[in-house]
């Protein structure tokens, strides 16, 4: 099971075990990570997900595409980084993976 | 205000949410949530569509896994309440158990209107409701061959585009004119029924059913108001909801359509809340008329507000509302709300099916719907929180960009 590290605006540190083939999003919220509300429950519809991946780590995500890219655009400051952790599909890849969290979803 | 025990009646999404919101609020006391289907809370859009294809497992349904509730201090009783005892606050359960309140919360949601034809009860004839409905449904779903589905509504229509996609003839009728017409306007429905004609979906507007036949138990075919013998080995209907208020009825609390709730979500009880499918509150976007929704964001939002006010921060409910289905490879939602809409401006490529439809009541805009145009989604639900001032001639001209406008008139 890779494990996933969550640091929130405040900077407390979480660190969530996730399955392979589950979402960024799923594993965060599976494991009360706050700040991340995921009001349509993953179907790309809210951009309350929003997550920064660390730099040291863009490497091993795609960049978000078509939907998920508008989606993006009216999140609460977006960077370069950003992604909407219900598209983010977990894989062996990114065991130890590092995600910041926005200061706000809404 | 401390109120030691908060009694929740219903575990899906807005019964789920309340609990939730009110430990994050830090709510210490005591909750109790009371569902009446097996098993952990879960999300209900994914039924109809993704969750039949096998696109999403059990589990990842699921809000929270089992330790949430334990950790979270949310004691989860699967029963079903049957009657509220409001002069000794105690709901009293099935079981014959019951549990005491400081303040009650219903969000019993509401049931699929039933099929009144001979013949609904054959086993291939489905609502979809539940989880239970769904796993039921889904290997009939990949077996069939001929499905006929009542009613053009997004339930109806989400699982139209998943029995077509899965390969099967897919017949659609729908006692009104267009498809999602109580929900969409014109040219949105136009749209749809063009892509779902092009998925193979073949569609019979104006047209009911008289009955189902079986043969040795089994759905054989739908026999059309008009007397036509569609060929069916699978129905299923999705005609609208029931909202789920005999408790509160037989309660004595008020009921206009669902439970009657004001503006900060209470009941004519002051210890009693109602929240979610089940409520029927002054809608501040529907000129504070009483109205119900059934949505997830409505769940969520009214869930946030309740628990709000029970940690002793009040205020009216005023969040916008807002939809979504997916269908195919469209992906519509909807911000606002577009009764009584009286014009309509169309952004964007019918062809491509990256459309939004700008519903103006007049000439303020009321509701955008948006297909495949995310952008346009999210600018409008900004839009739409503020008094917007857009007009549909200026939306109407020449290279209008609803993104674009939003970034201008941020105040």
């Amino acid at each position: 099971m890779p494990t996933l590290t969550f640091i929130e605006h405040n900077g407390t540190t979480h660190q969530v075990k996730g399955d392979i083939g589950q979402s960024v999003m799923q594993a965060a919220t599976f494991a009360s990570v706050p700040g991340i509300p995921a009001d349509c429950g993953g179907a790309c519809s809210c951009a309350t997900c929003h997550t920064y991946v660390d730099e040291a780590w863009l490497s091993k995500v795609q960049a978000p595409e078509g939907m998920e890219n508008d989606m993006l655009e009216y999140a609460f400051e977006r960077r370069d980084n950003s992604r909407l952790s219900c598209q983010l599909i977990i894989s062996q890849e990114m065991d130890g993976m590092v995600l910041h969290l926005p200061s706000s979803q809404f | 205000m401390t109120l030691a025990s908060v009694v929740i009646v219903g575990a899906g999404q807005a019964g789920f949410q309340v609990a939730a919101s009110l430990r994050q609020e830090g709510y210490d006391g005591r909750i109790t949530l009371i569902g009446d289907e097996p098993g952990l809370p879960y999300q209900r859009p994914p039924l109809s569509k993704a969750y039949l294809l096998g696109k999403i497992q059990a589990t990842n349904l699921l809000f929270r896994p089992a330790d949430f509730y334990t950790t979270q201090r949310i004691e989860l009783l699967h029963d079903q309440a049957s009657a509220i005892d409001r002069l000794n606050r105690r709901v009293i359960l099935a079981s014959g158990a019951a549990v005491s309140y400081d303040h009650l919360v219903l969000a019993t949601g509401a049931h699929n209107r039933p099929l009144p034809v001979p013949g609904a009860e054959l086993p291939q004839v489905f609502g979809i409701k539940t989880k239970a409905d769904a796993d039921a449904l889904a290997p009939l779903a990949k077996a069939a061959r001929n499905v006929v589905v009542i009613g053009a509504g997004f339930i109806g229509l989400e699982f139209a585009a998943v029995a077509a996609a899965l390969g099967a003839n897919v017949h659609v009728l729908e006692l009104g004119e267009r498809p999602m017409a109580r929900a969409v306007s014109r040219e949105m429905s136009e749209l749809f029924r063009q892509a779902h004609e092009a998925w193979g979906v073949h569609f019979d507007f104006r047209q009911g059913l008289s009955r189902i036949d079986g043969d040795n138990g089994k759905v054989c075919a739908v026999q059309t108001g008009d007397g036509r013998a569609l060929p069916a080995d699978l129905v299923v209907f999705g005609i609208g909801v029931i909202p789920n208020a005999q408790l509160a009825t037989e309660a004595g609390l008020d009921i206009e359509n669902g439970i009657k709730v004001d503006a900060s979500l209470l009941t004519s009880d002051p210890q009693i809340s109602a929240l979610g499918d089940v409520a029927s509150f002054p809608c501040l976007q529907n000129d504070e008329q009483h109205t119900r929704l059934e949505s997830v964001q409505n769940a969520i939002d009214q869930a946030r507000a309740v628990a709000a006010r029970l940690m002793g921060k009040p205020a009216p409910y005023s969040a916008l509302p807002w939809f979504w289905t997916d269908q195919g490879d469209l992906k519509l939602q909807i911000a606002g709300l577009s009764n009584g809409y009286d014009s309509t401006v169309v952004l964007g490529s019918v062809e491509d099916k990256q459309v939004s439809v700008l519903c103006f009541r007049h000439d303020r805009l009321v509701a955008v719907e948006s297909c495949n145009r995310m952008g346009d989604h999210m600018a409008a639900r900004k839009i739409l929180a503020r008094a917007p001032k857009l007009t549909a001639v200026e939306a109407a001209a020449d290279g209008f960009d609803l993104k674009a406008w939003e970034a201008a008139n941020r105040d």
